[in-house]
């Protein structure tokens, strides 16, 4: 998605409000940005605390900071950057985390950014984006060259689903219909679980919905999503993120203070390190049932259970 | 100008003693030079950033002393429903452009304005006046390797040097030696200065050197009021009746 971002940032290089600061990093993917830009493309050095208030100083006389780094380095590092600076005063700066999830693999537990999306949540005025895939990426950018709202940008490596022409990019989007659980996914995951559900039976394949845009409450849970869980009432949530503070959680509480409540939650989700050992993103997400086939198993499991019932 | 500042003075320990507020002895360190440079140096181009929050009170008072906060708003400082609160808030008014009270971050927020303005083709300095005891964050030195690295000569920080922070002075806390050696080192025209000496302050802020720009304002903790000066405990305390008195006696017959 990194090398997406840039060239499509690079069609807004005309726009003098546009501005770039990296915390030394991009080497292979943001030249030609920085070649576009010229003095808007800003090297911050390794310093995110200081690069984080200078764009929130930026964006207070008009400009519109984009603010690149490895996720972790962007969202955990300055945290008190992020939250006195940027988002106590709404202002619209966008903080790019390339790498959401185990993303970095084998690079190790620092360059993991498994409690992102939960933790920049908790600020006010902040929202965050999760691509899914490649297509959303120029789309989402559009739409933040003209945001509010500080926003938390989680890039990561996107698969696209085999065989399936994705609809139009949505803050929530059906992927698959199916009779079995409702399914949301969040993030670049969602492409291989797609293809490894999308053969099922649909009398058991899950009706899988992507959800990109965060909190919830930004937009409105579309009705058939709602119609789909109250039919299955089992919902089933997968994120490369800590249960704390995801999706998982947070959609349990939107649905039910809306008076949804279905009878079954599956909540797949970032554990950690289960062995204390490091890998490939495939590696980790295997470790944490976040794989395709695992995905794909628990289904069936769960069809076979519920045949039996 | 010294009249103007008395008055002030006399104001910022009024409103401290009527809200039963600390934090008035690194008030009344910075009073003299935030006077003057609101007074005298600040235009309608220039930006200022108080990145020591808890000098809230001085700020509120000079702003007071321009006509941009009435007695009726100092009367509210630091009480429910105020929004005057204790360090400046976020999104109220004009002349305070960012909320601040979490040291280390005012520099880079002044850093940020200021490559803003340049990139803009702005006029206008931007003016942040930082703690001494605020140097312990490494975010400043990140600031100060940033400002000098894009030559943002439309920068100025000044250090309220009072040689007092939270628990002890600075040299027991983490001895910088010379702070001014040291910001003189990363590339900023540094000036040091007698803090309270408005004949100084008025040279200093005259400069018209190249570059981003540092003052070292030495001042005292505390400054006119001779039981709190240079004592630490003034970082914390509200006064009683008769300190805030004998207080007024002190600044009146300056």
């Amino acid at each position: 998605m990194r090398n997406i971002l840039c060239n499509t940032l690079v069609e807004y290089s005309a726009n003098r409000e546009f501005i770039f600061l990296t915390g030394d990093l991009g080497y292979k993917a943001l030249e030609p940005l920085r070649d576009a830009i010229g003095s808007r493309f800003i090297n911050a050095g390794v310093a995110e605390q200081n690069m984080v208030s200078v764009a929130a100083g930026l964006a207070s006389v008009g400009l519109r900071p984009w603010v690149y780094s490895i996720a972790p380095f962007i969202y955990a590092r300055p945290f008190e950057q992020v939250r006195n600076d940027i988002c106590m005063h709404n202002l619209p700066v966008i903080l790019v985390g390339n790498g959401g999830g185990y993303a970095y693999g084998a690079m190790g537990a620092t360059h993991h950014a498994i409690e992102d999306y939960g933790v920049m949540l908790g600020l006010i005025n902040m929202h965050v984006f999760v691509p899914a895939f490649a297509l959303d990426v120029p789309v989402i950018i559009r739409k933040l060259m003209e945001y509010k709202y500080p926003v938390y940008l989680r890039l990561g490596a996107c698969e696209k689903p085999k065989d399936l022409i994705l609809p139009p990019y949505a803050p929530w989007r059906r992927l698959l219909r199916g009779d079995g659980p409702t399914m949301l996914i969040v993030g670049p995951l969602a492409g291989g679980i797609i293809s490894a559900l999308m053969d099922l039976d649909e009398s058991y394949r899950p009706d899988l919905w992507v959800l990109t845009e965060l909190p919830i409450s930004a937009n409105a849970i579309p009705i058939e999503f709602i119609n789909d869980l109250r039919r299955s009432s089992h919902l089933f949530v997968v994120e490369e993120h800590v249960a704390q503070g995801g999706i998982g959680q947070m959609l349990v509480y939107t649905l039910l203070t809306m008076g949804e409540s279905p009878s079954k939650f599956t909540h797949r989700y970032a554990l950690g390190y289960v062995s204390s050992l490091y890998g490939s993103q495939k590696f980790h997400r295997k470790e944490c049932g976040l794989n395709p086939k695992s995905i794909a198993t628990e289904v069936r499991k769960r069809h076979g259970f519920e045949a039996k019932s | 100008m010294f009249d103007t500042i008395n008055k002030a003075k006399l104001r910022l320990l009024k409103m401290h003693f009527e809200s039963g507020v600390g934090h008035i002895g690194g008030n009344l360190s910075s009073l003299d030079v935030l006077m003057y440079l609101h007074h005298k140096v600040l235009n309608a181009d220039d930006v200022f950033i108080l990145s020591k929050g808890h000098s809230a009170g001085a700020l509120y008072v000079t702003l007071w002393s321009l006509g941009h906060l009435t007695d009726e708003d100092l009367k509210q400082f630091h009480r429910n429903g105020t929004k005057l609160a204790g360090h400046p808030p976020p999104n109220w008014i004009p002349w305070i452009k960012f909320a601040t009270g979490s040291l280390g971050h005012g520099l880079s927020l002044s850093a940020g304005v200021a490559l803003g303005k340049k990139l803009q083709g702005e006029p206008g300095r931007v003016y942040c006046l930082l703690s001494d005891g605020e140097w312990d964050e490494g975010s400043n030195w990140e600031a100060l390797i940033f400002a000098a690295h894009n030559r943002l000569d439309n920068l100025t920080l000044i250090v309220d040097h009072n040689g007092l922070q939270g628990f002890g002075t600075t040299k027991e806390v983490a001895d910088l030696g010379s702070l001014a050696d040291k910001i003189r080192s990363f590339g900023f025209h540094t000036d040091e200065i007698k803090g309270h000496n408005l004949g100084d302050i008025a040279i200093a802020f005259s400069c018209q050197a190249m570059g981003p720009r540092a003052i070292i304002a030495h001042t005292k903790k505390g400054c006119g009021v001779c039981f709190m000066e240079n004592k630490m405990e003034w970082h914390y305390l509200p006064m009683s009746e008769a300190q805030y008195q004998q207080a007024i006696r002190e600044i009146t017959t300056e």
